[in-house]
Order: C-alpha cells, then structure tokens, then sequence
C-alpha cells in the first residue's frame, strides 16, 4: 500500500518476522490444540507457555502472571468487572479517570449499572491526573483503581509509579491500561505498583486477535468467560496459538528495540515539528510535552475543522485520525481533549492525533507537513470567510 | 502424520492462511478509522459478513464476530440470562453440553439463576419432552448442542425450535461449533434465536468464531468498549481472522457438499469394524450422529495410554473434550450416557475433516490391533 502511514497508535503492521514465527503454527506443521495430550498438542503448550515467559519478562513479571486474552479490551474488562465483581463484598467504590480509554470507560460504566459508584478523576490541562485527586477521591469502601499509563489519544504519562505508592498502603486493586506505553516506555509491575496490567499485541506490531492481562499472584479476578480450564480458569477457550507466537516474537523484537524505536518516533516528530514550523503553519501541542509517549502527538491547527481536515489529508494519502479508533467510525468530539480544555474550546473540534512507528521514515515526515500546510491554509482561508 | 483429532482443532485450509496472510500484512488499518486504511479494511470486514450471511440466508447485521466458541456460547448465554433477569431466572440446558455452557450455566447458578440440565438416554440423546416438561413460567433460555463433542451425537435442535417457537418469552441457543459444515441447520426456520460457531473448528484460525443473534433479541454483552459488532462485542475487530474465517466457512460448506456422503460411509465403515473387536462398545449412535466423530470405550484400557501409543506411530486422537481432557476423570459426557461405570473413563474419540479417508483408518485400525491386546497383556501380567 502506498501512501503515509501515521496511525500507529490505532493499530500497526505486523512485522514479517512476527509472521515467520507463526507461519508454522498455522499451515499444519504443528497444528494440535494446547489441551490436547498428544504430541502435537504438546507442541503447542510449549509454543503457548514460550510466548508467556517472553511476555513475563518484558513487563519484570512471572510467567504464571500473565493472562493471555483476545486483545486490549477483552484485558481492561477482565481486569476491571472482574476485579469489581470479585471484591464486591468489601467494597462498591472504583476510581478512574475522565481520560481512559472507551474500553475502561465503557467497563466502569457497566459497574455503575451494576450498583457501583465510579469516580472519575479529572485532569489538568497537560492532560495529566494529580495524586491529589487521587488522595482526595480514595475512600475505605474503594477496591478498585484504574488509571492508564500513557494516553492513546495525547500521549500523556500518568504518574502510576507514584499512584502505585499511595495504594500500597490502602489496599484497593491497582489496574492499569498500559496498551500505548508498552511499545515504547519501559514498563515494569514492580516499579509502577501495579496488581493489573493491559497489553495489547497489533499495537507493537503483532497480530490482532491478541492481548495480555498481568494479574499479579494472590489477585483474585471473576472470569468474564467461562469454559475449560485454559489460562488457569481466567480465560477458557481453545488458546489462539499462532497469535499468541505471533505476540510473542513481537515482544522479544520490541524488548531488543523498544529504546531505538523510542528514538526513532522522537525523531519523526521533530522532523515533523520543524518541518511544520518551516512551513509556517499556525499550531499548537495539546497536553504535556515533557511527560509523554514519544510516539503520539495531539496537534491543534487553529481556524481548521478536524473532520475536513482529516478527509483532506486521507486523500492526499496520509493517514491520521482523530482520536481513539474504538469509537467505531463515528466522528465525535475527543473526550480526552474535553477533559483536558472543556466541552466548548474550539481546540477539541480542530485537531488531530499523530502517531509514527515502524516503516516511517523523515521523508515521510517533511511530505507530511507539506500537505498539513496545504489544506490547513486552505481551510483557514475558507472558514475564515463564512 | 494420520491427524483424527479434527474436533479439537483443524488446521486451516491453505486458501484461507493465504488470506490470512494478505489481510495481516498488506491490510494493517483499524477498520474503525476514518482514513482510507480504515475504509479498506471495514469494506474486507462487510464482505466477509455478506459471504456468511449469504451461505446461511441470515442478515448481516445478524452476526456478531467473536474470539471464538468459548466466548460465543458465553456471550449468548450469560447476554440472555442479565438482559432478560427481569422476566424470569430459569435456564434450561443438557448434561452433555460443552464446558463453555455448563461452567457458564455453573456461574448463574452461583448469581441466583435456576438451572434444568436435562438427562440424555442411552444414545446420548436428549427428548423434546424432556424440554417440553422442564419448560415453565419463567423459563427464559433453553440452550442445546446440535452435535455433542465427544459423542458426536445429534440433538433435535429443530424439534426443540420448532416446539419454543410457541414460548415467546424464551429464547433458544444452539452451540453449533462441532455441527458447523458438517451437519445442516436451518437458522431460518428452526426458531433458533442465538447460534454458536467457531472458526477452528473448519479450517479457519483460532482466535475466531461468530454468534448468530437474530434479530430482534437482546443481548447484555460481556465486553464493554469502543462499540464494534453493534456494540455487542468490543474491540479491534481481528480482520485478517475474520476474512480468513468467512473463506473457510465457505470453503468447508462447499466440501460438505462433495463429500458428505463420503465420510458419513467412513464412519460407518470404522464403527463396523471396531465393533467386531472384544471389549470396545461404541458410544457413538450409529444413525443421528455427526459424519466426523467416533467414540469408542475400549474396556481394560486406559485411553491415555493408547492415546500416547498411536502417537508413537503418528496418529493422533484423543480422549474426551479438549478443554477438559487435561483433567484426570471421566468423561461427564459419557457418565451422563452410561452412568459412572469403566466405559465412561475409557472412552477414545477420532474425528475426521473431509479430507480423512481408508488410507487413513487402515492404519489406525491396524495400530489398534497391535497396541490394543499388547496393554492388556501387560495389565493381566501386572495382576
């Protein structure tokens, strides 16, 4: 496909190492169900259980700690109804954030209509919660904490080491939604203070189709699915082994590389940035430019129209979106920037989210600001005048 | 390698790894992004759903894609029983359901639902009376396997359809993931309202499946998020898992065609012979059972055993239900045929795919008589 490719937090390609890997696992050179007890299905256990430690490992955990599901949302859910479910009795308070992601979002809603009480915690203008909040939201009655780690629409950090610190003590289960910074952050469970964590393999260039959840030991979950015995009970049904291999290789690729793409991805950006400025077009940065992911900016171009601006820019081959792709094709305002700027700045309806990853290059990067400038001109002038 | 254990997992037909292949690499976009990356692949994702709806004349907006049996048949189940709590708490099943419904059924129990898990008879049937009879003020599900898993045992599904048709407040799941290509059902006309498939099972990938959910019923979904598969199933839609999925679908509808008959000759042909050996009781009814599963109790023998001795010669088959023969017990489905007795912790299961011919049973049968007499031999020297 020609064309620029500047989605990369709403999915990626898969890499063709990743593919090799799973090749076998799909065209009948190993073709068993991990359940079954003959040779080929221990060939697969063995396959599947490779892939958890290679995950494990990634995130500082062990391999009886990760859960693998059929993707980011599957794991937030998981995650959050099940732990919910699972601590009812202690407690009905859970707290979040304005800012996550529609799968925690939609997850917490679905407490709420089950008796839960939410708090979402807000976030400044850099997009980022304070521990303060935090501190002042915690109630005795809370058994559930979530809060992403870097956004997918901003690209801002939140502070879940420190976060992480404050619940030590508290006991309430901290979850959180590390499916963006796990591509190129460090993120390790001991360090952040995590119980839950989410990760997503068609972010870093897996297949789609998978994910994991790390549930630390003695954390008890209610299952969303239930069955066979697959996933120590967390998670029935038929393991998908080719894509778990697949999320597999992409980890051991990603923990080689992670801190060279880290840099590539800042790179890119800068190069847009400069390229942009260069062109002289009017913009500015949404949320924090110091605490966040390398790979993601969320750019204001005032006098613009994100929609038209979107369109304009698909059709000159470059594709970057608006938000979260989750919100299944439909064009509605960001919630993140609404947090951030609220409900009637003119930021929330002109701009858009940039975010680079593997096959970019900067040639990309100067093509892109070229046709940025084009259309936001164009725009401005046309908008300008009604 | 002679591979007899198809209803565990197939492997995928070459035609849809291909496409497999070309969707995961070629086609990366979201199909829920506005860009034309995203518009490419959310066109993939609507014909891959057309080509489904076509071959079992239901609408589109009729399939919901999931991550495979296990989630379908919970989706259904768990969707009907919260969304329909209000109008009564008593689900009806059977004892030989796959553990993807019975656990799931477990669960509700536990929330405060009531569960009739109907018995079955000798052939591993069920009665439409038995449903009839269980069926009260309050039922509000009743969910059924076409084809049993290990048995491969038909249920009358339709009968039972056809029968609910007349209990509007209750509505009707089949798990269809061992009937699926091989054993016709008629969603259209049967009353069924909610229909499990799942696409390893006819050589698509794992990681994939679909529930039917007619129109009309509503479903609590079990995943919340950004509201793909008409917010009943959240989540990036696994596209190059579901172009492959509505390939093999096809693909193997279209070999049920060609060689039904074929196989249903083979499995009569394997059952006659094992029949003729001492000690080995066929669990598997001759007429009203699936072309593709054989289940066989060969008495004084440990499956495993056996399981692990063919393998030795590459074949490979296997004991009970995969997702539950990690476990050291006997089969539940076959206790719920023939009570706790040896035949049902001895129970072997070969299941075929269309490709599966004489050249294939010979040599089990040949392997049979040789590992077979071999393990009794040393069992009666042991003693």
């Amino acid at each position: 496909m020609t064309g620029i490719y500047l989605d990369h937090a709403a999915t990626t390609p898969v890499r063709p190492e990743v593919w090799e890997r799973m090749k076998p696992y799909l065209d009948g050179t190993f073709p068993g169900n991990p359940s079954s007890i003959h040779r080929y299905g221990r060939q697969a256990r063995q396959a599947v259980d490779a892939a958890r430690v290679a995950v494990a490992e990634s995130i500082g955990a062990s391999s009886e700690e990760i859960v693998f599901t059929s993707g980011g949302t599957e794991s937030d859910n998981l995650a959050i109804t099940g732990a919910a479910r699972a601590r009812r009795h202690e407690g009905n308070h859970v707290i979040s954030t304005k800012t996550e992601h529609h799968a925690v979002l939609h997850a917490c809603a679905q407490l709420e209509r089950e008796g839960f009480e939410v708090t979402y915690l807000p976030v400044t203008a850099d997009g980022i919660v304070r521990l303060e909040s935090l501190l002042d939201a915690l109630r005795e009655d809370t058994i559930l904490v979530t809060v992403m780690h870097g956004n997918n629409e901003t690209g801002a950090i939140q502070p879940i080491a420190d976060i992480g610190d404050q619940l030590r003590e508290h006991g309430a289960f901290f979850h959180t939604d590390a499916v963006q910074s796990f591509g190129t952050l460090s993120v390790d469970v001991a360090e952040l203070n995590v119980d839950l964590l989410t990760g997503s393999a068609h972010k870093i260039n897996g297949p789609k189709g998978a994910g994991f959840l790390y549930v630390k030991k003695d954390t008890t979950l209610h299952p969303l699915v239930f069955g066979g015995e697959q996933e120590r009970r967390l998670r029935p049904g038929t393991e998908n082994v080719p894509a778990i291999v697949g999320f597999g290789e992409a980890v051991q690729l990603l923990q080689k590389e992670k801190e060279e793409r880290a840099q590539a991805c800042k790179r890119f950006i800068h190069r847009l940035l400069t390229a942009l400025d260069a062109e002289k077009v009017p913009y500015e940065m949404n949320g924090s430019q110091e605490q966040k992911l390398p790979h993601i900016i969320n750019v204001h171009f005032p006098g613009t129209q994100t929609e038209p601006l979107l369109a304009q820019l698909d059709l000159e081959g470059v594709a970057v979106s608006s938000g979260s792709a989750c919100t299944a094709g439909s064009f509605q305002p960001s919630h993140v920037l609404a947090a951030m700027y609220g409900e009637n700045d003119p930021r929330i309806r002109s701009s858009i989210r940039i975010s680079v990853g593997y096959g970019n290059n900067e040639a990309q990067m100067d093509e892109t600001a070229k046709q940025i400038a084009k259309i936001t001109k164009k725009q401005r002038k046309v908008l300008g005048q009604k | 390698m002679i591979y007899l254990d198809n209803s565990a997992t197939t492997v995928p037909y070459p035609e849809a790894l291909d496409t497999y292949q070309k969707v995961a690499t070629r086609y990366f976009g979201n199909p829920s992004s506005l860009h034309d990356y995203g518009s490419e692949t959310e066109h993939l994702l609507r014909q891959a759903r057309q080509s489904i709806a076509d071959i079992l004349e239901i609408k589109t907006n009729e399939i919901t894609f999931t991550s495979g049996g296990t989630e379908g048949n919970n989706l259904a189940i768990k969707g009907v029983a919260f969304a329909r709590r209000h109008r009564g708490n008593h689900i009806i099943t059977s004892a030989i359901e796959h553990p993807s419904v019975l656990e799931t059924c477990r669960y509700l129990e536990k929330q405060g639902f009531e569960v009739t898990y109907l018995p079955v008879d000798h052939k591993g049937c069920i009665s439409l009376q038995s449903v009839k009879d269980a069926c009260r003020e309050g039922t509000i599900l009743v969910s059924i396997m076409h084809v049993n898993h290990e048995t491969g045992a038909i249920q009358p599904v339709e009968e039972v359809g056809e029968c609910l048709k007349y209990h509007e407040k209750i509505r009707f799941h089949v798990d269809h993931v061992q009937g699926a290509t091989k054993v016709p059902l008629d969603l259209k006309n049967s009353g069924v309202d909610l229909c499990t498939f799942s696409g390893h099972k006819f050589h698509g990938l794992k990681g994939t499946g679909m529930l039917y959910v007619r129109e009309g019923v509503q479903l609590d979904p079990l995943i919340h998020g950004g509201g793909q598969e008409q917010n009943l199933r959240s989540g990036t839609e696994n596209l190059p898992g579901i172009v492959a999925l509505a390939k093999a679908f096809r693909l193997s509808n279209q070999n049920y065609s060609k060689a039904k008959n074929d196989l249903a000759a083979l499995k009569t042909e394997l059952i006659q012979e094992l029949q003729q050996r001492e000690g080995f009781h066929i669990n598997t009814p001759e007429n009203s059972s699936a072309p593709h599963i054989i289940n066989v109790s060969i008495l004084g023998v440990r499956p495993e055993i056996v399981i692990q001795a063919l393998t030795k010669k590459n074949i490979h088959v296997s004991s009970k239900s995969a997702c539950s023969s990690r476990l050291q017990s006997a089969s539940e489905v076959l206790v719920a045929q023939h009570g706790p007795k040896e035949r049902a912790e001895t129970g072997l299961r070969f299941s075929f795919d269309y490709d599966t011919d004489k050249s294939d049973i010979d040599p089990l049968i040949e392997a049979l008589d040789e590992i077979v007499p071999n393990i009794r031999k040393i069992k009666e020297v042991k003693s």
